[in-house]
């Protein structure tokens, strides 16, 4: 594993820290600010929906990467908590009529829950182990989701209405949904960016790097790894509420092992374990799909090529590159 | 017509054959993922994948080429096997000194670009593939009907897994496998050729998977899919077993089989996830998995 991060290079004095602490932290106010201006302007040039869809699909990036860049583990489920909570909020907006804040909140809700039923067997075994049981319990998720009543089976949950948020605001407008997801996902950025430099998040870069060292310190490391996992789920959770508000639709797509891949990957070509890295591992998959959408199974192939030439060739992904380039902690 | 358990013979001992083919692709599958995961340190996800390619290629055999079952069941292995022995020196090779997840990540996306060009070619529908001439028909058991082919998977399956076992446990380049598994650089200090048996024991677990997809062929239509959904469930099984026992692999598959073939006839709605039921409970009992070493 790449382990750059804070807490080695603040205490032993390496390129990056020269600048670590304090300029680190006013480096990436600038760079929050710069992303906010972004949201801001974006929709007035480019297609609100798809931002939407990357949107969504960088916070659940971001939530995978709290995981498995902090915590040093490699879920394979993680689709059962973006995809079960997006059939959770599609439920109660379309049968329950829920205004979107409500039912993004249920379904988020029900991710939490997931994640701790799930973090909590998942954290019994370790490394491959962990990845494995991860994959099988989301899978279980899946088969639940094709035979459950309220899923609609392969059909999914269609046309969940754009009901008004806070029962007042018209959501059936492109950009005023549009800004609700960007403040959904700012929102939840922000949080994570908050968790990675918390003291939560400087004891979970210990456990990834050296579990037996933490142990020794003291710390419970396994109510460590289940806190951030149960947060990680939970954001992702909010990632495929949201999404199943912005596309009315939830499917077995979202629930099904390739989206669980998927998230890895955006991860992975981003950069693990960077702040900004899984947004723009978001960018360019999400922008891939929407290019190549036309050629069928091929997206699938150059998605696998992409995952082998990454692990092979460019382990630190986008940003990690630059941060190292530029000697700047991103 | 008698009943047991108020579900008719036929059904139940239908279902429990079904089971047992079940059962012992579980078994062939997870046998090889242990083999590999023994000396490798990698989970190859590619497994599923390898699985559909020994099924595609017998297909192709007898479509391109008019090679039958029988070649085939000896051809389709090889090959497969041989393209495994290439994945592992070209790409896997150069991932052994880093963290066992990236292996993880290389076989995954591999699955994913074998799978989709299988789907570009073939589409996403099942292909037929006869059973041999020599299977066909079956026998009347009197309290069931035994298919000839399926009752054949069966015994075929289980030589297959207790050879591998002996040639693990008894001769000489099983006890440089497990020594190597054990020390590998202990081993390579007594001049053997570490690298060498590395890259021979992952075609041989490839191998294997083909061997249950030609296997599985005449069973259930060849499919590009066929292999992806089946990993994860051999997942599970291996979480259940622990990858520490060779048997134990043996005979988590094909328990876990008859277990999934019994909840079809009692239970049909939870056939699909009861083998994922049972590693929750497994791994609330005991973590490290029924035949497992603890870490």
């Amino acid at each position: 594993m790449s382990a750059p991060a804070n807490s080695i290079s603040e205490q032993a004095g390496g390129a990056v820290l020269a600048r670590g602490g304090e300029s680190a932290a006013s480096l990436h106010r600038i760079l929050i600010l710069i992303m906010i201006v972004a949201l801001i302007a974006l929709p007035w040039f480019v297609y609100p929906v798809f931002l939407m869809k990357v949107l969504c699909f960088a916070l659940f990036a971001c939530a995978f990467n709290l995981l498995l860049g902090y915590g040093g583990l490699l879920s394979f489920g993680h689709a059962a908590y973006f995809g079960g909570a997006s059939y959770v909020a599609a439920h109660a907006a379309k049968v329950w009529g829920l205004t979107p804040e409500l039912a993004i909140l249920t379904g988020t809700a029900a991710a939490a829950a997931m994640g701790t039923v799930f973090g909590a067997l998942a954290i019994r075994r370790q490394g491959i182990y962990f990845a494995m049981i991860t994959l099988a319990l989301a899978q279980m998720i899946y088969f639940f989701s094709l035979q459950a009543p309220f899923t609609g089976g392969e059909d999914g949950i269609q046309s969940v209405p754009r009901n008004p948020l806070f029962g007042v605001i018209d959501m059936r407008d492109d950009i005023n949904l549009y800004f609700f997801v960007a403040a959904i996902f700012l929102g939840g950025f922000l949080l994570i960016y908050r968790i990675i430099h918390s003291p939560f998040g400087q004891v979970l870069k210990a456990i990834r790097d050296n579990e037996a060292r933490a142990i020794s310190l003291g710390y419970r490391v396994n109510q460590y790894k289940l806190a951030v996992f149960v947060l990680s789920a939970t954001l992702a959770g909010v990632a495929g509420a949201t999404k199943s508000m912005v596309f009315q639709l939830a499917s077995l797509t979202d629930v099904h092992w390739t989206m669980s891949g998927e998230v890895v990957l955006m991860t992975l070509v981003g950069g693990m374990g960077t702040i900004f890295g899984p947004i723009a591992g978001a960018i360019v998959i999400v922008s891939m799909q929407n290019y190549l959408a036309q050629l069928g199974a091929w997206v699938t192939v150059v998605q696998g090529v992409i995952f082998v030439a990454c692990v092979l060739l460019f382990r630190e992904g986008i940003v990690g590159v630059l941060s190292r380039r530029l000697r700047l902690p991103l | 017509m008698f009943e047991l358990l108020g579900v008719p013979p036929q059904a139940l001992f239908g279902q429990l054959l079904l089971g047992l083919i079940n059962g012992s692709f579980y078994a062939m599958l997870s046998l090889g993922l242990a083999i590999i995961f023994g000396l490798l340190n990698i989970i190859n996800f590619t497994h599923g994948a390898q699985y559909m390619m020994g099924a595609f290629v017998a297909w192709m055999m007898l479509n391109y080429l008019g090679i039958g079952y029988w070649p085939a069941l000896l051809l389709a292995p090889i090959l497969v096997g041989l393209t495994g022995v290439v994945i592992e020196r070209l790409l896997i090779s150069r991932l052994y000194n880093l963290d066992h997840l990236y292996g993880l990540l290389l076989t995954f996306g591999l699955a994913l670009i074998i799978q989709g060009l299988f789907r570009n070619e073939f589409g996403s529908s099942g292909l037929p593939y006869q059973i041999p001439q020599s299977l066909q028909g079956g026998y009347n058991l009197g309290f069931m009907f035994l298919p000839m082919y399926r009752g054949w998977v069966v015994v075929f399956s289980l030589i297959v897994c207790i050879a591998t076992w002996l040639i693990i446990e008894k001769t000489r380049l099983g006890a440089y496998l497990r020594a190597a598994t054990e020390n590998p650089a202990l081993v390579g200090a007594f001049g053997i050729n570490v690298p060498r048996l590395v890259t021979i024991t992952y075609g041989v677990g490839v191998g294997l998977a083909a061997l249950a997809g030609v296997l599985a062929a005449p069973i259930y239509s060849v499919n590009p899919n066929m292999g992806a959904d089946l990993i994860i469930v051999v997942f599970a099984v291996v979480v259940i077993g622990g990858m520490g026992s060779i048997l134990g692999a043996i005979v988590t598959g094909f328990g876990l089989g008859l277990i999934e073939g019994l909840t079809k006839v009692f239970y049909p709605e939870a056939a699909a996830t009861v083998i994922f039921i049972i590693m929750i409970i497994v791994l609330l009992i005991k973590p490290a998995g029924l035949f497992g070493r603890t870490a």
